[in-house]
């Protein structure tokens, strides 16, 4: 049976209806809301390249149940920013021009969006631990710490 | 050549195209790109090679669009060849789109290879962009009714010299139209490919573009999140969404598919055929579970690998399937007869895997008797010639269009879906976007390979190399080829019988020491098992590099330890040139100190540091690394620090782009040599995720990387995508050499295997 689950995202209501309420939210963003972003990565919450906010707190969308995000807010990337009214961090990822496939890109700024709320000027160390677990394949590393200590300074 | 068949099927493309020039562009490029291209009408491209249409349109608004047979995988070629284009047109760089990778509008350039997007697939480019600017300026001289040498070209306006009022712009003397102009084509497809129409080529002293910094075109797009930048996103309304199921272990094949285990999964089905099983579904979550959920029954075969705990004797004992002896000059058995003092060495390198960021997406549909796959390969070219061998559809009813994949370092698990996703399309009749889980990019992708190589020199009196023999042996580089043109080369194909044929090939370290005596060659042994092997070898980034250099490196520092000579002086003894003065840079941004490799003070201190360094080439790219690490004694730990690195690859295009590709290979590069190994029993690989797969995390990264580029306008480029890997893992041994006195001859340097070896 067809559960319906009500979300926000990005600013927009939806009502969904899922075959599986336990199907995670990557899936709900993806296939049933054809949203590019964020991406399917491993599927086990050990990269962070599905990464949303989830009521303001970075979460992996990956292994995030529909079922427990019932009315919740979700923020994705798409979200955070537009070429118009980029987020600092999305500005400073241009600038840097820190991708190299950048299919890593929501777990490094979503969570680095997530840190500077809590901390705004946070030190290298900080901001290595704070970003710690994620994954980035083509060892962009330098240019993401680079780009985080930009934004930051432009808050 | 051999390629001829590739070409005949590029030419016949031309009949597909007509007329949806448009149509294509807004499809493969990022909006950004595309609304440049399509601001003028692109004109029908022939795919001629002698052509210079099939190269370089120029439009009514006076802008261009280059059509590219390589693709870019993130380090800014495309930016690049803009750049060489804009440069021999006299247009400014943003007015120059680049398409890439799609078969029905770009020659096959041989797609991402060997680092040659630049070196080689921009000289075509160049050679095009400077017969256009020739053509326009003969067009331009007809329409001003003045000779061409009174003309001048500025921004894609052309004018009389002394009466600039007369004038006509690009767009208006050829927009939209063809130039029917000939080339002279050297008769190759691929990588070779060149073509030359006889205009003069700017003189590098006159460059205003090449060495400038413009910005990468896919930024935005990405950091945007903005839709159609990657093959994972490619969607065709009423598509199924497809998973794979895969042998549990290798050698196994299905016996029996319980198609009614996954019954209560909303529009699930299987999708099989010789062995190969798929599930599809319209939504993609019941696409994973059906794929989670469906029973197989499996054939429960012998042990098909090495133990994984003798790997190393494995490779020494087994037979040699082939041996190349790459460079034997002089006599080096009489040189090492007559050393003051001879070193020998053995060192060893794992499997390692491409491990994308996500496994491999591709998706494929059949419509008006066309079979279209969008793919994140690296060779589109070769795919779609690999999806109509493996369909047995003729080449031209192929097209195959490069989109962004999760990663882009070789022959990774794209070249499998791609043809996956076209065989499903094909035999299901809708649309397929087919998306690998985790395992299918770590334990199912093509491995780099594992191998061991033996050095052995001498020494005379005066502390100079005179005898060098370097033997490497180790599992072929190509098992598969780095491209899916064959069946053969895929795992469906294997997994349907097609035949395979292991390639042989390794290679020798690359540098110019000057040695007199010399034998370098490599030994190829068998696939432990010959088909649908997850221990199969392919190209992964910078092929056989940083193992040969690893051990090449390594070994001349314990030759510069046994001529108690400093590594940087014991190298300089024995280089010249650029390769001596890319030494002297990188060791001077270093603050290189001048003394013999080993600890000096306090080397019982619990962590230590030391500083080491590497010199390789890269055909034709000279890099230094020098590192400085932090070694742990008690738990094994090893941090990469600090790196200095010169880098020389001739003419640089744009300083901002090759620093950041640099500096991802460094990193990546730390990452192989400080912790990837593919772990595998008797029977399967167990590396599947990020977890038995580790790669290096943030906390871990250097602090600092300093890059020297050393330009040289006057020589033509030679590649910078992966010459840096190379020297990283010879420069990090080295260096816990000088902290710890111990010298490590196993990669990777993972604490595990370390803990205990400094007490």
């Amino acid at each position: 049976m067809a559960t319906q689950i009500h979300l926000v995202v990005d600013g927009k209501s939806h009502t969904l209806s899922v075959d599986d309420p336990n199907m995670p939210l990557l899936y709900a963003l993806r296939d049933e809301l054809g949203m590019s972003n964020p991406h399917f990565g491993c599927g086990l919450a050990q990269c962070g390249a599905c990464t949303v906010h989830v009521n303001g707190q970075a979460t992996r969308s990956c292994v995030t149940p529909l079922s427990a995000v019932k009315g919740a807010k979700v923020t994705t990337l798409a979200g955070l920013g537009t070429p118009e009214h980029p987020h600092p961090l999305q500005a400073a990822y241009v600038e840097e021009q820190v991708p190299q496939c950048g299919y890593c890109i929501n777990g490094w700024i979503m969570t680095a969006a997530a840190l500077l709320k809590e901390n705004p000027h946070p030190t290298d160390e900080q901001i290595r631990k704070g970003l710690s677990g994620l994954k980035c394949r083509c060892g962009t590393h330098m240019a993401i710490i680079r780009a985080v200590k930009r934004a930051a300074s432009m808050a | 050549m051999k390629n001829i068949d590739m070409l005949r099927t590029d030419l016949t493309r031309r009949g597909i195209l007509k007329g949806s020039g448009a149509l294509v562009i807004s499809f493969t490029a990022p909006a950004s790109i595309a609304a440049a291209a399509t601001a003028a009408t692109a004109p029908p491209k022939p795919l001629d090679p002698t052509q210079l249409d099939s190269y370089l349109a120029i439009h009514r608004d006076g802008s261009a669009t280059v059509f590219f047979g390589k693709i870019d995988g993130g380090q800014g070629t495309d930016v690049g060849i803009a750049q060489i284009v804009a440069e021999e047109l006299d247009l400014p760089v943003d007015k120059v789109a680049v398409v890439m990778g799609d078969t029905a509008t770009t020659i096959n350039q041989g797609g991402a290879s060997g680092s040659f997007g630049i070196t080689w697939g921009g000289k075509p480019m160049r050679h095009a962009g400077a017969q256009a600017r020739q053509a326009l300026l003969e067009l331009a001289s007809k329409r001003l009714k003045t000779p061409v040498e009174k003309l001048v070209v500025s921004d894609g306006v052309i004018s009389v010299i002394d009466a600039p009022s007369k004038k006509v712009t690009y767009g208006q003397l050829v927009g939209g139209k063809f130039f029917n102009v000939s080339m002279k084509w050297n008769g190759k497809i691929g990588n070779d490919l060149d073509v030359d129409g006889g205009a003069p080529l700017k003189k590098p002293a006159d460059y205003k573009i090449v060495g400038k910094t413009p910005k990468r075109r896919d930024v935005k797009p990405k950091v945007f999140a903005q839709p159609a930048t990657y093959v994972t996103d490619m969607r065709i309304p009423g598509m199924l969404h497809a998973r794979v199921i895969r042998p549990p272990v290798a050698d196994a094949t299905p016996t029996a598919v319980d198609e009614s285990s996954i019954k209560n999964i909303p529009g699930a089905k299987v999708v099989q055929k010789d062995g190969y099983i798929a599930v599809v579904a319209p939504k993609e979550w019941n696409a994973v579970r059906a794929a989670q959920q469906l029973k197989v029954s499996w054939t429960q075969p012998a042990p098909a690998f090495p133990d994984p705990a003798q790997l190393y004797d494995y490779i020494r004992k087994a037979s040699v399937r082939q041996r190349k002896v790459e460079k034997n000059t002089g006599s080096v058995d009489q040189a090492m007869a007559g050393a003051a003092k001879v070193v020998e060495a053995d060192y060893e390198w794992p499997f390692q895997s491409h491990a994308s960021m996500g496994s491999a997406a591709a998706v494929a549909e059949m419509k008006d008797g066309v079979l279209t796959v969008w793919t994140g390969s690296q060779k589109p070219h070769y795919a779609r010639d690999g999806v109509a061998a493996l369909l047995k559809l003729p080449p031209e009813k192929v097209r195959a269009i490069w989109l962004t994949g999760p990663g882009s370092y070789g022959r990774n698990d794209a070249g499998d879906a791609a043809l996956e996703a076209a065989f499903l399309a094909h035999a299901t009749g809708k649309p397929v976007r087919i998306q690998g889980m985790r395992p299918e990019g770590i334990t199912w992708d093509t491995k780099g390979p594992a191998s061991v190589h033996h050095a052995k020199a001498g020494l005379d009196a005066s502390g100079k190399i005179i005898a060098y023999q370097f033997e490497s042996k180790g599992f072929s580089r190509l098992d598969l080829d780095s491209n899916e043109s064959n069946p053969a080369y895929s795992l469906i194909g294997q997994q349907w019988g097609v035949p395979l044929k292991p390639l042989d090939s390794f290679g020798t370290p690359d540098e110019a020491y000057n040695v007199p005596n010399r034998l370098m060659a490599w030994e190829t042994i068998a696939p432990p098992l010959d088909r649908v092997s997850p221990l199969r070898t392919s190209h992964l980034r910078d092929p056989v590099g940083p193992q040969i250099h690893f051990a090449s490196e390594s070994f001349i520092d314990e030759l510069a330890l046994a001529a108690k000579t400093d590594p940087v002086e014991f190298r300089l003894k024995h280089l010249s040139g650029r390769d001596a003065a890319a030494v002297k840079a990188a060791a001077e941004k270093f603050g290189w100190e001048t003394r013999v490799a080993g600890p000096k003070g306090d080397s019982k201190a619990d962590v230590v540091t030391g500083r080491g360094i590497a010199y390789a080439k890269r055909l034709g790219t000279i890099v230094v690394v020098a590192a400085e690490v932090e070694v742990d004694r008690r738990t094994g730990k090893v941090r990469a620090k600090r790196y200095a690195v010169a880098h020389d690859c001739g003419c640089v295009v744009n300083p901002a782009l090759l620093h950041n590709t640099i500096e991802g290979n460094i990193v990546q590069a730390t990452s192989r040599s400080l912790w990837e190994e593919v772990r595998f029993d008797r029977q399967k690989v167990t590396s599947v995720d990020w977890v038995t797969y580790p790669i290096l995390d943030i906390t871990e990264a250097p602090e600092k990387i300093e890059i020297v580029l050393l330009d040289h306008p006057e020589i033509p480029p030679t590649g910078a995508g992966e010459p840096s890997s190379r020297p990283v893992a010879g420069a990090i041994a080295n260096a816990i050499f000088d902290a710890t006195g111990v010298r490590i001859r196993r990669a990777p340097f993972r604490p595990d295997a370390l803990k205990g070896s400094f007490a």
